[in-house]
């Protein structure tokens, strides 16, 4: 006997996606794979907010995934931007050589 | 049972495990376009959780907006930027900071799963069954309420890609 997929499941899943995103964040020292896995979270809270708006019969959820997906846009027009300029003036865009804020 | 519930059951589980399989590619390969691609791969496998999801027109957009329009521009710039790969002799430094940010996000998943696991999707129920969306067409729904319920969101969000434009052009201008 089958039952059909618990929303647990993919709560996991998001929860997992979410978790290997902050990993790479924290452990990886190129920009630009930093903001790739901000644009991973982004997307692994999605899935989230979709299977709460899908199991509870609700629509916010997926207004609200629309929003996120607009600043993500945003985000990343921006961010690459900033990531050209940083590449422009220092020939570099390790996150580690880009100290001049650092205490 | 309903009919087709094995093969949801086939289609999450192969999906859900790529989907992970492509985030942990995204974090550990060195040449950047590599970790583009997978990344590629993780967003396309979302789209596929989506429709399993019953929600068509979140996975269109994100195949077109994220895995199209987003990764499209990242790759631009890595191209742009002609980042060499890591070198191959490189191996990963053991620093304190990186084992103790490795520690915290394990602790966060706990949490989380803890939190999933404690109570699954608490909240108010709302009216818009599979049938009643099926019914009235869901981009027909979501435009309904996106016009009426969430138009300040709506209107904010506007103004919000707005300045993303006007900064991306100022910041990529030349200086003269």
């Amino acid at each position: 006997m089958l039952f059909s997929v618990p929303p647990m499941y993919y709560l996991i899943v998001s929860a997992l996606i979410f978790a290997i995103g902050a990993v790479g964040v924290l452990i990886r020292r190129n920009a630009i794979i930093i903001f790739m896995c901000i644009e991973m979270m982004l997307s692994a809270v999605n899935l989230s907010l979709i299977t709460a708006s899908h199991y509870l019969n609700s629509l916010d959820g997926v207004l609200m995934v629309f929003f996120v997906m607009t600043v993500a846009a945003a985000e990343a027009a921006v961010g690459l931007a900033i990531f050209v300029l940083l590449y422009r003036g220092r020939r570099t865009i390790k996150v580690d050589e880009i100290n001049l804020l650092k205490w | 049972m309903i009919p087709g519930t094995l093969f949801y059951w086939i289609a999450f589980i192969f999906t859900a495990l790529t989907a992970i399989f492509a985030a942990v590619m995204v974090i550990t390969r060195r040449n950047p376009i590599h970790s583009a691609m997978f990344l590629i791969l993780n967003f396309l496998c979302i789209a596929v959780l989506y429709l399993l999801l019953n929600s068509q027109f979140i996975a269109i957009i994100q195949v077109m907006v994220y895995a199209g329009a987003i990764m499209m521009l990242v790759i631009f710039v890595i191209m742009l930027l002609s980042v060499e790969e890591e070198k191959r002799t490189y191996k990963i430094r053991l620093s304190p900071a990186k084992v103790i940010g490795v520690l915290l996000v394990v602790i966060l998943f706990a949490q989380l799963i803890y939190g999933v696991a404690q109570k699954v999707v608490p909240g108010e129920w709302g009216e818009f069954t599979p049938e009643r969306i099926a019914q009235i067409g869901e981009i027909k729904a979501v435009g309904g309420l996106l016009f009426t319920r969430y138009l300040f969101p709506f209107e904010v969000a506007s103004i919000l890609l707005l300045v993303g434009i006007i900064g991306a052009v100022i910041l990529s201008k030349k200086e003269r």
